[in-house]
Formats: structure tokens, C-alpha cells, sequence
């Protein structure tokens, strides 16, 4: 029987329904769409997977430092000079007591006898005992300490390598022989990245050949320490700081050396961190588009439980309860993947780290990504969640009922409004600073904006103005990129993301590689001598000569320092606590004199003057960026000290110096004249035509004069393209998350607007469409999708490219027109193969089976 | 008598940009228990919108709408819902089955909302009283068109609802089919004594009803019973 009936105005009965029911109708409802909404998660997993492995990395990194810091330094407190120590530092080191070891580094030509090889490389004269914790890492082991007794030398691994050097054979450092006692493999506050820039050759200290630490030649002078009486290193230091400060004698402790570690290393995860956050981002779209479509799918459900009286939160629950299980499933998944990641990510790095990082499990780094993820989908699923509270139930009788407004909310745009926050407080958290973080949340909103600004405008263009006069195929295909439900936004969004990423990189590297390329192209000097005394100037020009190679250039360069700008002493602006002195003020000066400008300068200012012989402060012309440094102008006084003199200058112009010219460039140019007689070394230049031509100038000059250095420009080319490599092979494996993910989330959309596919092609088929028509137009539809992704990150990543090479590089863009067509024909092809691979069977449906699984 | 809807001067005009159309105007009647009408009209005649607000699935733009005597005018989204919950029992055209539950689950639905806990036990009931005693555990698309309205009827019939709406129930069956369903549609309303509403195009199903409502253009043209009723449109 029916219920009694209350005539008069009966109160509403309350609602009974409750959480529990709510969790069994999520879960009930999900039957059958289960594939779909792993799907969602899958886009979700590499996301949290790139954070976790990231964050549990850092983890162990920090853990690692921590431990082993002692080794880092190899001692408990280190002295550093540019010059020899004092009588009075040295009386200083004396009185400190504990075990001591000194160690003296300078770069010098490395002789190889036996293949006829030189290189630059830099020179560690070393005593026992260092490294105190910690070992030098050898092969064989034992010649870590060997080479000390047999007055013999450790040899960087890749040099001996490259030069095909072998333990037994002999190395000539100036004028002294070692034989080579064994291979370096990891030396303490040195990693495999630092060693690639200048490799290493130990020797014993009392062995070097001191002729090459002559005036003017640059050396670090260091003594390390070791205290067993468990003193305080820090505290030492800071009584110390006043009197080794005016000795220019820098200090390292334990702490520091922990502390600076853990800047830079924790600067470098969070950096790949954050290239590895775009893909939880881009994932997080993919959910949103997701759970968009399928809640159109479930808009005559909600329908229906609206009629029967469920009310609009408890159906909005439902679909919440499905996103949150979506969104804790892929954070557990994207946990597990990326703690299996974290154990590769040591080995991508290691070039760059100065430990072997221990492997463990972070815990709190696992639930922080996991919350990040969970937090990130759920905030990305309010969006289209939203909609549910809004389907009346109406809609159950006539489905047209369910399309809203389509004005947004107030409720959505606080919704949009807290998203933007979140990601935004999540990339500063997760960036090396907090600038970098809001920067880096602003050019990704404004690429995403821009992705889907574009994506609208095209599908508005091609339903307004597509083709008309084409094929019906081609004109289907196109039409379907505007289909009811379509997920056209998505997928340009998602690969035109990926193509940004990879194009940008590509750009970046190409630049960065083309500066180089410039300076070893043309007739710029690629042979680059220096630490000549002024002696051997006419003798090593001589021997260029002989070997049929022109002498480019010439210059003498003096070594000098600032005492005072402007009448204050560099010393009483470091001393004050409340003025910034900058790397202009504390760097040691290489300088010239001549009476010319070269072609890679440009007056800005002022009046170059090019001799002077008079009274009164010399005139000198200052390169732009160290005057701003210096905060000087024309018509400022600078004293340097020259080698202990003070010379008082007049800042008498300002000059742009183009520093990718291959010549000898400089902050400070004296007229000829004042510093003439200063103690100073020369620079010779020339140009090699090839390799072996280089190899044997080199050879020469070294066997004559062994305290001359060179600089081959191919080698330093190829030692940055090495080190570029691996820097871009470890920012290229975050950013495959990124672009995996875009395919992923390709896939889903493309599986989720099955159904409607589905659909038109029984329809097509019902009107008489061939297979192959049906196949044809779907090729076309995601040839064109991938065109226009492709085409859209392409235009992008010249924009940022241009500007990382404007603002980075100071470079012009360079454009590899071969690597952007094929990037271009790579992401067109790829989205046909997906687009088609996960339509598979679509084409080949039955009328009667769609339309009996019509759900 | 017990009054189970009450329509006064019920009028909905949708709102289209800056003009407007009014697809149902100053409608009037009012259905005691146990009453049956159909309502009848050609397409566009404003039917399925009368159904709606008299069901509190939309809200009129003038006129009052009083449901098993709560004036819907007055009332939220989700108390309406609340009221239907209590009150009210649907059937429609194209079923509206949840593709995702199994017709046991289906029925069950409605009860489980009101928080009933013998849902199970009056949903079987009501499964094996329309015939389907054998399929409880199968999903819609394992299912006839028949075979879903029946499923739909037992789930309209669970809460025990004061008033049915019926939105052309045999639309899309065969006309055996569809006899069939109508047969169950008055048993069932007759055990339970439940007032019901009847939007048809189909005469002969009008007919079994006590009163017919002719609708066109929205107004209401024509009450009567079906003897005296038009038998054109």
C-alpha cells in the first residue's frame, strides 16, 4: 500500500543516506568503467613517480652529505691562497698545530712521452697524509699512496684514455718526468663533472717543478688539517677570520663544505624536480579531461538518482569518492615506480655527484608525493565535478535539460583560482627558489593558457572555415575535431606540450653549441698559448712560425687587483656588514695594455686613450658589466694593487666586449706606457688547420718551453659538448616523463571518446562507408590534431628558445631545420599510430553491438 | 478523499536570449488518491514539462505545484528531492536504468536512498512479482526493452510511492511487449493504490486511465473521462 499522505505541510523527511552508501554506489557505478578510470590513473602515475624518486633522492642525498662530510673536505679545516702563505698565516698555521697537509694546484701542459701528447690539465702537488677521512680512489689501489713514495703521478681516467696512457708510462709536467704510479678515479671535493672541465694529475708536492708557479702564473696554495683533540673548526675559523681575511686566505670547514654541497645538490634535484612537476601537471589536465567526459557519460545516472531522491552533494560525493580512490590509486602506483626510479636516477647523475649516494627507502618523501599527486588530481577533478551538482533530473526525461549555462560559476572560478595556487605554491616549494618557483609557474600557465587558447581558436576557425571544397574524407575528419565531447583541447594541450619541451631543449642545445661552433670557425684563432714569460715571447713565435702557422695575436697581460674605488678600500667594504661588494671587487685582474681597440670591442662611453706618459691617475677603459659591478662611471678612480704597487687609474671610457670572439679580451685595458715594466706573461694565438697540425705546435712548444700552457679550442669544444651531453641527457630523461605522459594522456583521451567514434562509425558504415573510408578519416582527424600540436609547440619553443638565447646565451637563435622536421614528422606520425592503435576495433564494430552497448 | 497533487494556473516560459517561450500555460487540475490521468497531446504540447513540474523535477515560472501537500514552489533542490524520495515513483520512456547495477541493484536503488534496510528483500519481491525471477543478477544490457521496464516498474514500486509519473512507458516496446508492461503498470498501481500519471500518445492506453488531460500548444484543452474524451489529437 502507499504511504499515508500528511495533508497539512509536512516536514521534509531528512535525508538517510550516508557515507557508507555513498562508498558502495561509487563503488558499484565504477563496474565496467574500471579500464577507463585506470586509464585516468595511469596519466597520474609518472607525475607522482617523477616526484617521489626526485624527492627520495634528495633524501638520500642529503643523508649521504650529511655522513660523509668529512670525506667531502678530507679534513676538519682547510687554509686557501692565491699566493703563497705569509709569515704571519704561516705563523698562524704553525700555532694551530694537528696533523697538516699542504697541497699546491696550477694548470700546466701535461706531456705525455710516449704517444707525443700534450693537454692542459691541472696539476695537484700534494704531501701525505691528505685526504685525512675519506681515500683518493685509484686503479691499482694502492698506488693512492704509492705515488708519493715513487715520486710518481696519478692520472686523471679519461686523459689516459683519450691519450692512451697506460700505468708504467711517463708524463712530463714542465720540466720534471713522473712516471705514471696509477689511474684517478674519485678524489675527495672533486666530481666526475668538475674533472671533465680540467683533469686532474696528482704529483708529489716536493717533486713540482717550481719555475711553473712563477710571478704571475696562477696557483692554490692550500694547507689541510686534521685535529684529534675533537676541536671546533668553525669556532677556530671565526676567531681567525680578522687576521686571514687582509691575507686574501680563504677557509673551509667541515660544515661549510657540508652546507655548500647541499645547496648546490639540493638546487640540482629540485631543478630536475621541477622539470619532472610538469608532467604531474600535465597529468592532472589529462584527469581533469577525463573525468570531464565521463561524467557526461553519467549525466542520465545522476539523472535518475535525482528523480529518486538523492540530493546534489550526495551525487557530487559519489563522483568525488571515484576521483579520490582514481587519485590515491595512481599516488600508490606512482609511489612504487618511483621508488624503482630513484634507484636509477644515482646512475644518471653520477657524473655530477661527489659521493656514492646510499639507496634507501624516504618515507616522508613518498608521502609527500603521494599527497602531492592525490592533492593535485583531486583539485584537477573539482573542475568537471562540479558540473554533477548542477544536472537536474530533468535530465531524465529529456536529456537537453543537462546542457547547462555556459557561463562559469562563481564556485568555479574560486575553484580555477585555488588550483593556480596550489600549483603555484607547489612549484615554489619544489623549485631552488622562490623566484625561480613563481617564474616557473607563470611560463607554465602561460604556455598551457596559450596551448588551449590556440587549440580553441583552430577548432573555431575549421567548424567556421574548414574546408569545403575536399574530399568528404578529409572533410570528416576535420569535422570530427569538433565533435560533440571531443577531446581536441586535451590532446593539443598534451602534445603540444611535449613538442615544446623537446623542441625548446633542442633549440637551447643547438645555440649553446653554435656559440662554440662560432669561435672555432673563420680565421679566429683556435691555438691559444699563454704563461709566456716575456722572454720566451720572440722564441715560441719563432717556433709558430717554423711550423708554418701564423702568429694572430700577441698581448701581455699583467696581474693586478682593486684596492679602492673611489677613495674606499675593497677591505672596509667587505668589513662593513651593511655593503655588498661583488665578484668585480674580489677577483684577481688579468689586464693588458695596448693603444688600439680590437674588433670584439666597442666604446660605449667616455675616450679610449692608448698612451699616456703623463702624471696623475692613468687612464683606463673598463668593460661595461664590471663597471656596473664596480657601481663606477667615467671620470671614477680605481686603485689597483700591481703586484704590490698601487696605481691609481681614471675610469677614462667604457667598452662592450663581444666575449665569443676567440681573442684575448679583458675588463681592464692600461694605456701603453704606466705598466710596460710590470712583471708580466704573454698570450700568443694562432690558428691550426687540423688536429695533428695542433697536436704537433703544441708539442714543440711544450718540449722547448715546458711552463707554456695551451688551450686547444677543439678540445674545449669537445669537452663542452661532453659535459653539455650529460647535462641534457639528465634534463631530457625528466622531461621523457613529461612527454611519455602527454602520450599517455593521448591515449586516454582517445579511448574515451571511444564511444562516440564508435558511434559515427556504425552510422558511416549504416550510410554505406567502406572500412577504409571509416580508417581514412580517422587518420586524417589525428594527422590533423598532430599537426596542429606539433605546429603549435614548435612556434612556442622558437619563442623560448629566442629568449634563452636573448637572455641567456646573448646569442642569435639558431634553428636545426632538419631536427625540427623531424620532430614535427615524429609527434604527426606518433598521433596517427596511437589515435589509430587505440581505435582499433572501432572501425570494426557491428551496428547492432554498439547499439546494445549503448551505456 | 486525500489530495495527492494540486496544480493551480501552472505556467513555464524558457528564456532564449532576449526572446522567450512559454511552452505551458495556466494549467490547473488536482489528483485525489488512488486517481489515474493521462495526459495527452501532440509533440511540443508541453507534456513531459507538466510531468516534470508536477513531479518537482523543474519549477514553474508562475503557479504553484503542491505534491502529497508540500507546496514545491517553496522548496530547495534537494528537499524536492527529499519529497520524491518519499513520495513519488518514475517511469520512462527509454527506462533509465544505471548501466552499472544489475537489476536487483537497480530497483533497490530508491530504498536505499531513503535509508530501508530490507531493500533487498522488497526488491526481489518485487523482481519475481514482474517476472524476472531469474534475472536479478543481470546487467541492463543483458536485458530486453521489456525485460528493463519491468525492472524500471519494480523500482518505481519499492518505496511504495503516493503517485507515479509515467513518461510514455511503452514507447519504445512492441505493442505485445508494451501491453504487457501496461497490464503490470495497473496491477501493480491498483495493489498499492497508488495515484498515477500517464504521459501517452497511445489512445487505447489513455483510455484504461479514470480522466484524460488534452494538452495543445501548452494550455490545457480538454478534461474528461475517457469515454467523453476526443479520440483525436
Amino acid at each position: 500500500m502507499s504511504r499515508e499522505l500528511n495533508q497539512q505541510h509536512s516536514a521534509i523527511p531528512s535525508s538517510k543516506v550516508g557515507l557508507k552508501w555513498i562508498m558502495s554506489f561509487a563503488w558499484r557505478d565504477s563496474r565496467g568503467s574500471r579500464t577507463k578510470l585506470a586509464l585516468f590513473v595511469s596519466s597520474m602515475v609518472l607525475g607522482v613517480a617523477a616526484l617521489v624518486a626526485i624527492n627520495s633522492f634528495g633524501d638520500n642525498l642529503q643523508a649521504t652529505v650529511d655522513a660523509e662530510s668529512r670525506t667531502l673536505l678530507g679534513a676538519d679545516l682547510s687554509f686557501e691562497s692565491s699566493k703563497p702563505f705569509s709569515d704571519d698565516v704561516e705563523a698562524i698555521i704553525d700555532s694551530l698545530g694537528g696533523r697538516q697537509s699542504r697541497r699546491t694546484s696550477f694548470s700546466s701542459m701535461a706531456y705525455f712521452t710516449g704517444s707525443d701528447a700534450t693537454r692542459l690539465a691541472t696539476v695537484r702537488g700534494h704531501e701525505s697524509g691528505f685526504p685525512y677521512y675519506g681515500t683518493i680512489e685509484t686503479d691499482p689501489p694502492e698506488a693512492s699512496t704509492a705515488y708519493l713514495e715513487e715520486g710518481g703521478a696519478l692520472v686523471d681516467g679519461t686523459l689516459m684514455v683519450q691519450y692512451d696512457v697506460q700505468v708504467g708510462d711517463s708524463v712530463r709536467i714542465g720540466n720534471v718526468t713522473y712516471p705514471i704510479s696509477g689511474k684517478l678515479i674519485q678524489t675527495p671535493r672533486e666530481s666526475a663533472a668538475i674533472m671533465l672541465f680540467s683533469p686532474r694529475i696528482y704529483v708529489p708536492l716536493a717533486r713540482i717543478d717550481t719555475t711553473l708557479l712563477a710571478t704571475g702564473s696562477r696557483a692554490d696554495y692550500e694547507v689541510y688539517f686534521r685535529f684529534d683533540d675533537n676541536r671546533n673548526a668553525d669556532a677556530i675559523v671565526d676567531d681567525l677570520e680578522d687576521r686571514l681575511r687582509p691575507e686574501r686566505v680563504g677557509t673551509d670547514t667541515v660544515s661549510e663544505e657540508r652546507e655548500g654541497w647541499n645547496e648546490a645538490l639540493t638546487n640540482l634535484y629540485r631543478f630536475l624536480g621541477l622539470v619532472g612537476f610538469v608532467a604531474l601537471i600535465l597529468g592532472s589536465l589529462g584527469v581533469a579531461s577525463s573525468i570531464h567526459v565521463y561524467v557526461r557519460q553519467r549525466i542520465q545516472t545522476v539523472a535518475v538518482l535525482r528523480c529518486y531522491g538523492a540530493s546534489s552533494w550526495q551525487t557530487f560525493g559519489v563522483y568525488l569518492l571515484q576521483a579520490a580512490g582514481m587519485g590515491l590509486i595512481g599516488a600508490v602506483a606512482g609511489s612504487g615506480v618511483g621508488i624503482g626510479l630513484q634507484t636509477v636516477i644515482p646512475i644518471i647523475l653520477r657524473d655530477f655527484l661527489p659521493v656514492d649516494v646510499e639507496f634507501f627507502i624516504s618515507w616522508s618523501a613518498v608521502l609527500l608525493g603521494s599527497s602531492i599527486g592525490l592533492g593535485v588530481t583531486l583539485l584537477f577533478a573539482l573542475l568537471p565535478l562540479f558540473s554533477v551538482r548542477s544536472i537536474p533530473p530533468l535530465a531524465a526525461l529529456r536529456i537537453e535539460y543537462a546542457e547547462g549555462s555556459s557561463k562559469r560559476s562563481l564556485s568555479w572560478w574560486v575553484l580555477i583560482s585555488l588550483v593556480g595556487i596550489f600549483v603555484t605554491i607547489l612549484a615554489v616549494l619544489q623549485a631552488p627558489s622562490p623566484a625561480f618557483g613563481l617564474g616557473y609557474a607563470g611560463v607554465l600557465l602561460v604556455v598551457f593558457l596559450l596551448l588551449a587558447g590556440i587549440a580553441r581558436l583552430v577548432i573555431h576557425l575549421l567548424r567556421k572555415r574548414g574546408p569545403s571544397n575536399v574530399s568528404y574524407v578529409i572533410r570528416q575528419g576535420i569535422a570530427n575535431l569538433y565533435r560533440p565531447q571531443n577531446q581536441t583541447l586535451m590532446m593539443v594541450v598534451s602534445l603540444g606540450l611535449g613538442t615544446f619541451l623537446v623542441s625548446t631543449m633542442l633549440l637551447s642545445e643547438q645555440t649553446l653549441l653554435g656559440q662554440i661552433d662560432f669561435a672555432s670557425s673563420n680565421e679566429q684563432p683556435n691555438l691559444v698559448f699563454y704563461d709566456i714569460q716575456p722572454y720566451q715571447i720572440d722564441q715560441v713565435a719563432e717556433i709558430v712560425e717554423l711550423q708554418e702557422m701564423p702568429v694572430i695575436d700577441q698581448v701581455p697581460i699583467v696581474t693586478m687587483r682593486i684596492f679602492s674605488v673611489n677613495g674606499e678600500t675593497v677591505e672596509s667594504m667587505r668589513a662593513d656588514t651593511t655593503r655588498q661588494t661583488s665578484w668585480a671587487h674580489r677577483r684577481e685582474y688579468r689586464s693588458t695594455y695596448r693603444d688600439y681597440l680590437t674588433e670584439s670591442e666597442t666604446l660605449i662611453e667616455g675616450e679610449f686613450v692608448g698612451v699616456f706618459s703623463g702624471d696623475g691617475p692613468i687612464p683606463v677603459s673598463v668593460e661595461r658589466d664590471v663597471a656596473t659591478q664596480l657601481e663606477v662611471e667615467v671620470g671614477d678612480t680605481i686603485v689597483f694593487n700591481v703586484q704590490g704597487v698601487e696605481m691609481t687609474t681614471r675610469v677614462a671610457s667604457l667598452r662592450t666586449v663581444d666575449w665569443r670572439n676567440m681573442q684575448t679580451n679583458f675588463f681592464i685595458v692600461f694605456p701603453t706606457g704606466p705598466i710596460d715594466s710590470a712583471p708580466a706573461f704573454h698570450v700568443l694565438m694562432t690558428r691550426a688547420q687540423d688536429e695533428r697540425q695542433s697536436a704537433v705546435l703544441q708539442s714543440a712548444v711544450v718540449r722547448a718551453h715546458p711552463n707554456v700552457s695551451s688551450i686547444d679550442v677543439s678540445v674545449v669544444l669537445s669537452v663542452f659538448e661532453a659535459i653539455f651531453s650529460r647535462i641534457a641527457f639528465v634534463v631530457r630523461f625528466m622531461a621523457l616523463f613529461s612527454v611519455i605522459t602527454g602520450l599517455i594522456v593521448l591515449s586516454g583521451s582517445v579511448m574515451i571518446s571511444r564511444f562516440q567514434r564508435m558511434e559515427e562509425s556504425v552510422l558511416l558504415k549504416t550510410l554505406g562507408a567502406s572500412r577504409k573510408a571509416v580508417l581514412q578519416i580517422m587518420a586524417v582527424e589525428y594527422f590533423t590534431l598532430g599537426l596542429i600540436s606539433s605546429v603549435t609547440g614548435l612556434i612556442f619553443s622558437f619563442g623560448a628558445g629566442w629568449a634563452i638565447s636573448r637572455f641567456v646565451f646573448d646569442s642569435a637563435l639558431i634553428i636545426p631545420y632538419g631536427s625540427i622536421a623531424l620532430i614535427l614528422i615524429t609527434v604527426i606520425s606518433l598521433t596517427i599510430l596511437i589515435g589509430l592503435v587505440n581505435s582499433r576495433g572501432v572501425y570494426e564494430r557491428q551496428a547492432l553491438d554498439v547499439l546494445r552497448n549503448e551505456t | 478523499m486525500e489530495s495527492v497533487l494540486k496544480i493551480k494556473d501552472l505556467s513555464r516560459t524558457y528564456q532564449s536570449g532576449s526572446a522567450s517561450l512559454t511552452v505551458l500555460k495556466d494549467v490547473s487540475f488536482e489528483l485525489m488518491k488512488g486517481d489515474s490521468v493521462s495526459i495527452v497531446g501532440p509533440s511540443g504540447s508541453g507534456k513531459t514539462t507538466l510531468l516534470g513540474l508536477s513531479a518537482g523535477l523543474d519549477t514553474p515560472s508562475t503557479g504553484s505545484v503542491e505534491l502529497c501537500g508540500h507546496p514545491l514552489s517553496s522548496l530547495s533542490e534537494d528537499d524536492r528531492a527529499r519529497v520524491r524520495n518519499e513520495h513519488v515513483g518514475f517511469v520512462f520512456q527509454s527506462f533509465r536504468l544505471i548501466p552499472t547495477l544489475t537489476a536487483l541493484e537497480n530497483v533497490m536503488v530508491p530504498s536505499e536512498l531513503r535509508g530501508e534496510k530490507n531493500a533487498k528483500e522488497e526488491a526481489v519481491r518485487l523482481l519475481n512479482e514482474v517476472g524476472l525471477r531469474e534475472r536479478h543478477g543481470h546487467y541492463p544490457t543483458q536485458l530486453s526493452g521489456g525485460e528493463q521496464q519491468r525492472v524500471a516498474l519494480a523500482r518505481a514500486f519499492i518505496n511504495k510511492p503516493n503517485i507515479l509519473f509515467a513518461d510514455e512507458p511503452t514507447g519504445n516496446l512492441d505493442s505485445d511487449t508494451g501491453d504487457t508492461i501496461v497490464d503490470i503498470l495497473f496491477r501493480l498501481n491498483e495493489t498499492a493504490g497508488t495515484t498515477l500519471v500517464l504521459v501517452t500518445h497511445d489512445m487505447d492506453l489513455a483510455s484504461r486511465t479514470e480522466r484524460i488531460i488534452r494538452l495543445k500548444g501548452g494550455e490545457m484543452v480538454e478534461t474528461a473521462s475517457p469515454s467523453l474524451a476526443s479520440t483525436h489529437e
